[in-house]
C-alpha cells in the first residue's frame, strides 16, 4: 500500500511541477532572455543602453539584428570588439539573441541613480 | 529550444522535490513566493537582487550592504590619474530600493545554513529560502607583517577597493613633487582585474606626464610578465609615456619599511615617494566564516550552472570571492554575469521550475591608457556539460588591435550600463 502510495504521489508531485512549470515557449523565452542578458552588460538591461553608446537593441528588428551578428562574425562588419563576442555564440543562440531584443519595447534607459 | 525526453525526465524528477522543499520554505509576505537575501552590494550583489525582482517581482529581496554608496572600482584608476572624479564612480542605492528591494545598511556577520538565516553585525537575522553572497575580496595583509595595521595601509595605501583608499592614494599622487618615484607593487594571480594594475601604471604616468614630467614610476610585478593586455600596455609604456616607467617581473614583496618608504622584496630593496601596495587576495571573511572556502585557502568553489556553493546548499556565490573556471577573469562584468545566471537559476529553483542547463557568460574589460583612449579584451564562456565548469569558447574573443579614442567611448558605455544593470 505504501509503495503504491508512494508512486500515486510521485506522479502527482511530477503532475504538479508540471502544472506550475512554464508552458514550452515561456521556457523558450526564459532561454532567450538568459542569452541576451550576457549583452546587457555593455548594451543595457533589456537593451535599453544609458546615453545609446554603444547602441539601445531594445525593439530592433530581429532579421536586421541577426544579419548585423552574422556579419561581425563572419568579418564582414568591420567592429572594434563585436567580431570577438559573435564568434562565441551558435546561430541558433544569435537567432533567439535577436528574437528577444525585437521583442521588447524600446524606451528611455535609466541610469544608476547619482548620490544627492 | 528543443528539450530531449530524457533531459525533461531528469529535470522533471529532479522538479517534484524541489517543489516540495520550496513550497514548505517558502514563507515571505503574502502574495510571496519565497525569500532571497543578497550579501553584498557591489558588481555582483547588486545585478544579482535587481535581476531576482525584475525577473520575479513576487519574491522577496533583501540586500545587505554595509557601505552607504556603490563605488565602482572600474574607473577608478582614471580618478588617480585625474580623468575621472570620485563623484562619476559613486552611486546611490535608491534605484534598486525603487523596485522594491528591501537594502539593509549592515554587514553580515555569518550564514547560518542549517537554519537558512543571515546574522546581521546590528542584531538582526533574515531568513532565506536562497542566500546569495557576493562578498568580495580581503587582503591577506598578514603576508605582508607592516601592512597589518590600518594606519600603515594609510601611509601605504592598495587603493584595490574604491573610496577612500582611492582618495589617500590620489592625494599622495598631488602632493609628490615633479621628480618623484612612484612604486606599484603587483600581487601574484589571481588577483581582482587582471588588466588593473597595469591600467593604473598608465594612468598615473598620464597624470605625471601633464603634472609632473620629471617623475617616474617602478612597477614591481610578483608575476613573470605582464599578466593582461601584454602588447597593448607595452605600446602605451614604450610610446607615449617612453622612459617613464620601469618594469620589473618576478618582484614578490616580502614587507614594507613604511617609516623609510621602501619596499623590500626578497634580495632587493626600492624606495620610493609613493607606495602603493597591492596584497595577495582571498574571498571575504563572511566566506570564511560560513564555510564556503574550498580551494588553497582562499577561493569559493560554486557549480556554476547555478552559483550554488559547492560545500554549502541554498548558499550561491559570485563574483571575485569565487574560485574562477579556466580563462575566466575576477572582474566586475564577470560578476554581473554571474549574477544573471545566478538570478535565472535561484527563481527556477524557487519556483520548481527546471534550471538553464547551458548558461552563457561573456567578459568584456575595458582599460583606459589615457584620458581619451582605451582598449579592450573579451571573451565568451559556455557551460560543459561533460567537464561540468565554463570553458572559453573556442575562437571567440581576444583584444582590441590597438587603444583609441572609439574605445573610449565604448569603455565609459560600457560603465555607464553596467552601473545601470547593477543600481537602476
Amino acid at each position: 500500500m505504501s509503495s503504491i502510495y508512494l508512486v500515486t504521489a510521485k506522479v502527482a508531485a511530477v503532475a504538479f511541477a508540471l502544472g506550475l512549470a512554464l508552458p514550452a515557449t515561456a521556457q523558450d523565452s526564459t532561454h532567450a532572455r538568459s542569452l541576451a542578458a550576457t549583452c546587457f552588460t555593455c548594451h543595457g538591461t533589456d537593451g535599453h543602453s544609458v546615453n545609446g553608446v554603444p547602441p539601445s537593441l531594445a525593439g530592433q528588428n530581429k532579421d536586421y539584428l541577426l544579419k548585423q551578428l552574422g556579419e561581425f562574425r563572419d568579418g564582414k562588419r568591420p567592429a572594434t570588439i563585436m567580431h570577438q563576442h559573435a564568434k562565441g555564440y551558435t546561430n541558433e543562440q544569435l537567432e533567439l539573441i535577436s528574437g528577444y531584443f525585437a521583442s521588447v519595447t524600446p524606451g528611455r534607459a535609466t541610469p544608476a541613480p547619482a548620490v544627492r | 529550444m528543443t528539450v530531449s525526453r530524457r533531459e525533461f525526465m531528469k529535470w522533471a524528477s529532479a522538479t517534484a522535490g524541489v517543489t516540495a522543499v520550496a513550497g514548505c520554505a517558502a514563507g515571505g509576505g503574502a502574495g510571496s513566493s519565497g525569500r532571497v537575501v543578497v550579501v553584498g552590494g557591489g558588481y555582483g550583489g547588486a545585478t544579482a537582487a535587481k535581476f531576482v525582482k525584475m525577473w520575479a517581482p513576487d519574491i522577496d529581496v533583501t540586500l545587505v550592504e554595509p557601505n552607504q554608496y556603490f563605488i565602482s572600482c572600474p574607473i577608478s584608476n582614471l580618478v588617480l590619474g585625474g580623468n575621472a572624479q570620485m563623484s562619476d564612480i559613486t552611486y546611490s542605492y535608491d534605484g534598486l530600493r525603487q523596485r522594491g528591494i528591501r537594502v539593509i545598511r549592515d554587514s553580515a556577520v555569518a550564514v547560518d545554513a542549517a537554519k537558512r538565516q543571515v546574522r546581521l553585525a546590528g542584531g538582526d537575522t533574515l531568513p532565506y529560502d536562497r542566500v546569495i553572497m557576493s562578498p568580495g575580496i580581503e587582503f591577506m595583509v598578514d603576508q605582508i607583517p607592516a601592512l597589518k595595521n590600518a594606519d600603515a595601509q594609510d601611509r601605504v595605501p592598495h587603493a584595490w577597493k574604491a573610496g577612500a583608499q582611492t582618495m589617500v592614494l590620489r592625494k599622495q599622487l598631488e602632493a609628490m613633487h615633479d621628480g618623484g618615484v612612484y612604486v606599484l607593487q603587483i600581487p601574484m594571480a589571481p588577483y581582482r582585474c587582471p588588466p588593473g594594475p597595469y591600467e593604473r601604471v598608465c594612468q598615473i604616468a598620464d597624470y605625471f606626464k601633464k603634472a609632473k614630467p620629471k617623475s617616474k614610476i617602478i612597477v614591481l610585478d610578483s608575476n613573470p610578465d605582464i599578466t593582461s593586455k601584454k602588447g597593448l600596455f607595452l605600446a602605451a609604456w614604450n610610446g607615449m609615456y617612453k622612459g617613464m616607467i620601469e618594469y620589473r617581473p618576478n618582484s614578490e614583496i616580502a614587507d614594507v619599511d613604511v617609516r623609510g618608504m621602501t619596499i623590500k622584496l626578497q634580495f632587493d630593496n626600492v624606495k620610493g615617494d609613493v607606495l602603493n601596495v597591492v596584497p595577495a587576495m582571498r574571498a571575504a571573511d563572511i566566506a570564511v566564516r560560513s564555510g564556503l572556502i574550498t580551494a588553497n585557502n582562499r577561493w569559493c568553489g560554486v557549480d556554476w550552472l547555478t552559483c550554488e556553493s559547492t560545500a554549502v546548499k541554498g548558499v550561491h556565490v559570485l563574483g571575485d570571492s569565487t574560485l574562477s573556471a579556466s580563462a575566466m577573469p575576477k572582474s566586475g562584468s564577470m560578476a554581473n554575469q554571474h549574477a544573471k545566471v545566478c538570478a535565472a537559476a535561484v527563481i527556477a529553483l524557487i519556483k520548481g521550475q527546471p534550471v538553464n542547463a547551458d548558461p552563457m557568460m561573456m567578459n568584456t574589460c575595458y582599460s583606459f591608457v589615457s584620458g581619451d583612449s582605451a582598449m579592450h579584451v573579451a571573451s565568451v564562456h559556455r557551460y560543459d556539460a561533460v567537464h561540468k565548469t565554463i570553458v572559453p569558447v573556442k575562437g571567440s574573443g581576444g583584444v582590441s588591435a590597438a587603444a583609441s579614442t572609439a574605445e573610449a567611448a565604448y569603455a565609459w558605455g560600457w560603465a555607464r550600463n553596467i552601473w545601470a544593470e547593477a543600481l537602476a
